[in-house]
């Protein structure tokens, strides 16, 4: 019986109002009627009171009827026999102009008229004695329109009968089929009926109860709190940022300083400084953005152009033999859409003393790639790049910051290949398990700046550790996405209710 | 980077051995090449530009052969002289000025033989040779050639022969305006009042380079036994490196390879030279690098692993290795021998202090605060277009634009930040309101710099839902600066976005750093958004620089 009580306990105003006068069979209107609810109310109080198992209730089908667009307009100006009997005595010809009613409705007129004997036809059209009565007395359709909306399992026969007529008509009525409820009571239902319902139960918690101390001895409507709730979204970080933030972290905390700089530069920076001959496949327009306007920007100072010319066409004090070409400074000053982030490390490597060393520089943002998009290739993306300009650095360090990185942002295993890149040597390409799809991914590339990219800037041949991985293949596993453009869809419901970052 | 496809059977006959699936795979992504696919018959690998030699079956046997250990060591090739000269006209000097030749002999064809010999002259065309611009291959059958062979400049008009697969005469201008390889490569003549020509001692034309061969000269056939090559261009290192690529993958094929004397005026190359370039490599320098204690004989050890040799003090490189410019490059290959596996991964005990870009910092206050309020934070494209950018917002900009956009969404960088707010609003009509976000991003405009543009971090903030206006967006900026401890002035102004009237600027002092108000119903009209919008715009960076004067 505790159940039952509790369950008493619980019940809301509304239901608590209701239950008293439900029986089976009831109908919704009579419970409308009886608890003197508004029909929402009255259908809200019937829901809950049937998911408590209460009652059950039955969906009985009937018609509703109402106004149709002529109807309405009838309602207003009246009949149109009405209106074509207040317009007589009149011609046959001036019928339509006098009376307001369209052809039609004028035909339909004279034929009900004269069947009913209300006017009489001669050179003109004029009207019975029995007709002036008609005028004088609402009919019974004119009553039964203003009764509308009405519901046929509230309709006597009489009624019925003018709405059949009335359907015959050209949209004076419409029907419209609907459900009632009928409701049974349930075995708990007629238990919890035998309950003496307790008064003055206490709703909620307001100041006036606090101020006057009513809650004393009375108890609270118990609620059930296992009810679901509707779900309320707060402001949120964009997913990816929560990610890159995490990212950012993992770099700071190893010693790394952040290094910002422009996603436009000019080739200079993004390709010659990088050791990256003039005809390299990169640099044609399939992988790389140009800009048109402004196409070309300026080349820095003329001995850093100098140091990176001589290291394309000879390799100048490097030792090594360079490309062998004659180095163009028209293509140099090409500006382009980053493709890779480490030129922002260049910029500051050039005014970098060797009191500075050992540095450690990071930088994240967006990278861009001329390539067909699909589901995974996109234009633009997030790099995290870095690099360490220290003498004593070496090979085993450069896998060791890249290992830890890639076991920081979840991936169980990491793996290096010997990869192929102009600018570092030996060039490494990152990869890690993906135990979901069982398979190594590709996350970006590594290496030991080669000396032709460090002699120009540092003006000797210094160790300099280099890499570039994304994080994209992390965050698509993470937050279980097929398609890396969906990373940046910016759906609102996608962005309210995707998990957070939880490093 | 390339993906080629190798026969497994002829890499597996020249390795000598057959190798199971596994290893098969794990080897080749160890030696530096990326497995894409392994089929039964098939390898399809992706080859750096820097290991053209890797491009063949043969290549490629060569390099994993050492490295799995079967044939270490430098491959030794015989050359003989075939006695055959090529005479260089000087008159080529501005148009492709260097040839390198060689002929080989025991040349033992059938069509899979040709078709892979055809495959190994594709593939250093596609690559090493960009596209025949750096060094074009031509192969022809000696028999039907009559040596002393002269490579000339020539009137385009006086060039007739019947070129590859047409069987009829056709002069040089015909030939660059209706074969397909001629409309395919007529650029790099482009300019040239004569053009480059290999010619027999009987003045049949054996090819239009880098186009063409003839028919009659020009075409190997299985019934080719011996077969003169030549590689043009205009760096003669490069094209010697070319011939010796082809050379020694022919040798390992079976071949028999002959130098050719090429003649210029007086002076005399004798190509090919399969001899091995010496190198120094200092041992300090290889175990410093790559964090080891490798003894002299376990680095000379390591060294015949990828295909070297070592003698005296020099290491032996290979001739048609392309990409050996610097003793980096043999360190690098010291540490694919040692294996990329092998090496114990150490982070350094080298202290640096971190330090956060203290823009980076603001812009997360400045996010906090935002998110505090119940706002989304959206990601958007730097990426966009002049419509989304101008017209659909009422502005005349000058828009940074790309030269070669791939999709027509992504053809200029954006000025301004909340049309791509707006973007946002006009894809999410189905979703629940009311919808208010966020974004901090980058835009683009033309100053003063390097590259002739200005880049500043710009937040946008913007409200959408049935009561959106300029109170409520207002209130937000007003938090934020009143959050950031900042005290400011309101002046009404008049936008192209926005409602006269229901629009205002911002300064802190003298500097504007805002603009705010209800969007033109135009404008929303525009984007098909249903819904009114409010929002602001205001430059970060010009903030940040007026938080820290």
């Amino acid at each position: 019986m505790k159940g039952v009580q509790e369950l008493v306990d619980s019940l809301h105003p509304l239901e608590r109002k209701v239950l008293p006068i439900l029986k089976d069979n009831i109908g919704l209107k009579d419970v409308e009627r009886f608890s003197n609810l508004t029909e929402v109310e009255a259908t809200r109080a019937l829901q809950w009171l049937e998911s408590k198992g209460v009652i059950t209730t039955n969906k009985v089908p009937y018609e509703m009827v109402d106004l149709g667009p002529n109807g309405s307009l009838y309602v207003s100006q009246g009949l149109p026999e009405k209106r074509f009997l207040k317009s007589l005595p009149c011609s046959f010809a001036q019928l339509e102009r006098k009376t307001g009613l369209n052809k039609d409705e004028v035909t339909i007129s004279i034929g009900l008229l004269k069947r009913k004997g209300f006017i009489k036809l001669g050179k003109e059209v004029s009207m019975t004695q029995e007709g002036k009565d008609f005028l004088a007395t609402e009919t019974p359709e004119e009553y039964f329109l203003k009764l509308l909306p009405l519901s046929t399992i509230n309709m006597n026969k009489e009624q019925k009968l003018i709405m059949n007529e009335l359907l015959k008509r050209k949209d004076i009525i419409r029907r419209e089929n609907r459900n009632s409820l009928t409701v049974n009571m349930t075995r708990l239902g007629k238990d919890l009926q035998k309950i003496k319902l307790k008064e003055n139960m206490l709703d909620a918690v307001t100041p006036l109860v606090l101020k006057e101390g009513s809650w004393r001895n009375k108890e609270f409507r118990r609620y059930d709190v296992k009810t679901p709730v509707s779900r309320v979204y707060g402001g949120r970080r964009h997913f990816v940022n929560q990610a890159v933030d995490y990212a950012r972290r993992v770099w700071l905390e190893l010693g790394f300083k952040e290094m910002p700089g422009p996603i436009l530069n000019t080739s200079f920076w993004n390709f010659d400084a990088l050791f990256t001959p003039q005809d390299h496949p990169a640099r044609e327009l399939q992988d790389t953005f140009f800009i048109k306007n402004p196409a070309k920007g300026r080349l820095p100072d003329d001995k850093l152009v100098k140091a990176v010319r001589l290291a394309h066409e000879n390799g100048s004090n490097s030792g090594s033999t360079g490309w062998r070409y004659s180095w163009n400074p028209d293509e140099a000053k090409k500006n382009v859409l980053r493709l890779i982030k480490r030129e922002n490390f260049f910029y500051k490597m050039e005014k970098l003393k060797e009191s500075d060393l050992p540095a450690k520089f990071f930088a994240i943002g967006r990278v861009f790639r001329n390539e067909t998009l699909d589901w995974s290739h996109l234009a633009e993306f997030n790099q995290f790049e870095g690099i360490v300009v220290d003498p004593n650095a070496n090979f085993r360090h450069l896998l060791g910051y890249l290992k830890n990185f890639i076991t920081k942002i979840g991936f169980e295993k990491a793996r290096f290949r010997p990869g192929g890149f102009p600018y570092t040597e030996p060039s490494v390409e990152i990869e890690a398990y993906d135990s979901y799809h069982n398979q190594w991914v590709e996350l970006g590339g590594a290496g030991v700046f080669r000396p032709e990219v460090v002699i120009p800037l540092l003006g000797k041949d210094i160790p300099v550790l280099a890499w570039g991985p994304g994080l994209d293949r992390q965050m698509i596993k993470y937050y279980d996405i097929k398609d890396l453009r969906d990373l940046y869809r910016n759906d609102m419901q996608q962005l309210r209710e995707m998990k957070v970052w939880l490093k | 980077m390339p993906t080629v496809i190798l026969n497994r059977k002829v890499v597996e006959d020249s390795l000598g051995r057959k190798m199971s699936d596994e290893t098969l795979s794990e080897r080749i992504a160890m030696i530096g090449t990326d497995l894409k696919q392994l089929t039964k018959k098939e390898i399809h690998v992706e080859i750096f530009p820097n290991r053209p030699d890797m491009l063949s079956e043969q290549g490629f046997a060569r390099a994993l052969s050492s490295f799995i250990g079967a044939k270490k060591g430098l491959k030794k090739y015989s050359i003989k002289k075939s006695g055959i000269k090529v005479i260089v006209d000087r008159d080529l000097k501005d148009i492709r000025p260097y040839t390198v030749a060689a002929v080989v002999k025991n040349l033992k064809l059938d069509e899979e033989k040709i078709d892979e010999i055809i495959q190994i002259q594709e593939k250093l065309h596609t690559t090493f040779c960009r596209n025949r611009k750096k060094a074009a291959i031509g192969i022809y059958p000696l028999e039907r050639i009559t040596p002393p062979i002269y490579f000339k400049a020539m009137e385009p008009a006086k060039i007739k022969f019947m070129p590859l697969d047409i069987h009829r005469e056709m002069n040089a201008y015909q030939i660059l305006e209706n074969h397909p390889k001629g409309k395919e490569y007529s650029h790099l003549l482009k300019g040239c009042r004569k053009y480059p020509v290999f010619m027999d001692s009987k003045n049949n034309v054996m090819s239009l380079t880098p186009i063409i061969n003839s028919e009659l000269t020009g075409k190997i056939t299985p019934k080719t036994k011996e077969a003169f090559i030549e590689v043009s261009g205009h760096d003669l290192a490069y094209q010697e490196t070319c011939l010796n690529i082809i050379a020694a993958a022919l040798a390992d094929m079976g071949a028999h390879v002959y130098s050719v004397d090429v003649m210029y005026g007086n002076k005399k190359i004798t190509t090919p030279n399969l001899d091995p370039c010496k190198r120094k490599l200092n041992f300090d320098n290889v175990n410093r690098l790559l964090g080891l204690e490798l003894s002299k004989q376990e680095i000379i050890n390591l060294l015949s692993r990828m295909g070297y040799g070592y003698s005296g003090n020099d290491v032996l490189v290979p001739a048609y290795r392309a990409d050996i410019k610097h003793e980096i490059d043999l360190i690098e290959d010291i540490a694919i021998a040692y294996g990329f596996e092998n090496f114990k991964e150490e982070i350094p005990n080298v202290a640096t202090i971190g330090q956060e870009d203290p823009i980076e910092v603001f812009k997360r206050k400045i996010s906090e605060i935002l998110v505090g309020m119940g706002m989304l934070e959206t990601y958007t494209n730097c990426l966009t277009n002049k419509p989304n950018q101008c017209e659909k917002n009422n502005l005349k900009l000058n828009l940074v634009e790309v030269a070669n956009p791939s999709t027509e969404d992504y053809t200029t960088l954006r000025s301004v930040l909340y049309p791509s707010l707006l973007e946002v609003f006009s894809t999410n009509k189905h979703n629940e309101y009311p919808q208010n976000i966020f974004e901090i991003g980058r835009v683009f405009n033309f100053g003063k710099s390097e590259t002739g543009v200005v880049e500043d971090e710009i937040l946008s903030a913007a409200l959408c839902h049935k009561e959106a206006d300029l109170t409520r967006i207002k209130q937000v900026v007003d938090t934020l600066l009143s959050g950031l401890g900042l005290s400011y002035s309101i002046e009404s102004v008049d936008h192209p976005s926005f409602i006269i009237g229901r629009v205002a600027s911002l300064k802190i002092g003298s500097a504007e750093i805002a603009v705010m108000g209800e969007v033109h119903p135009q404008v929303l009209e525009n984007w098909e958004i249903e819904m009114p919008v409010s929002l602001f715009e205001l430059n970060v960076s010009e903030l940040f620089k007026v938080l820290n004067q």
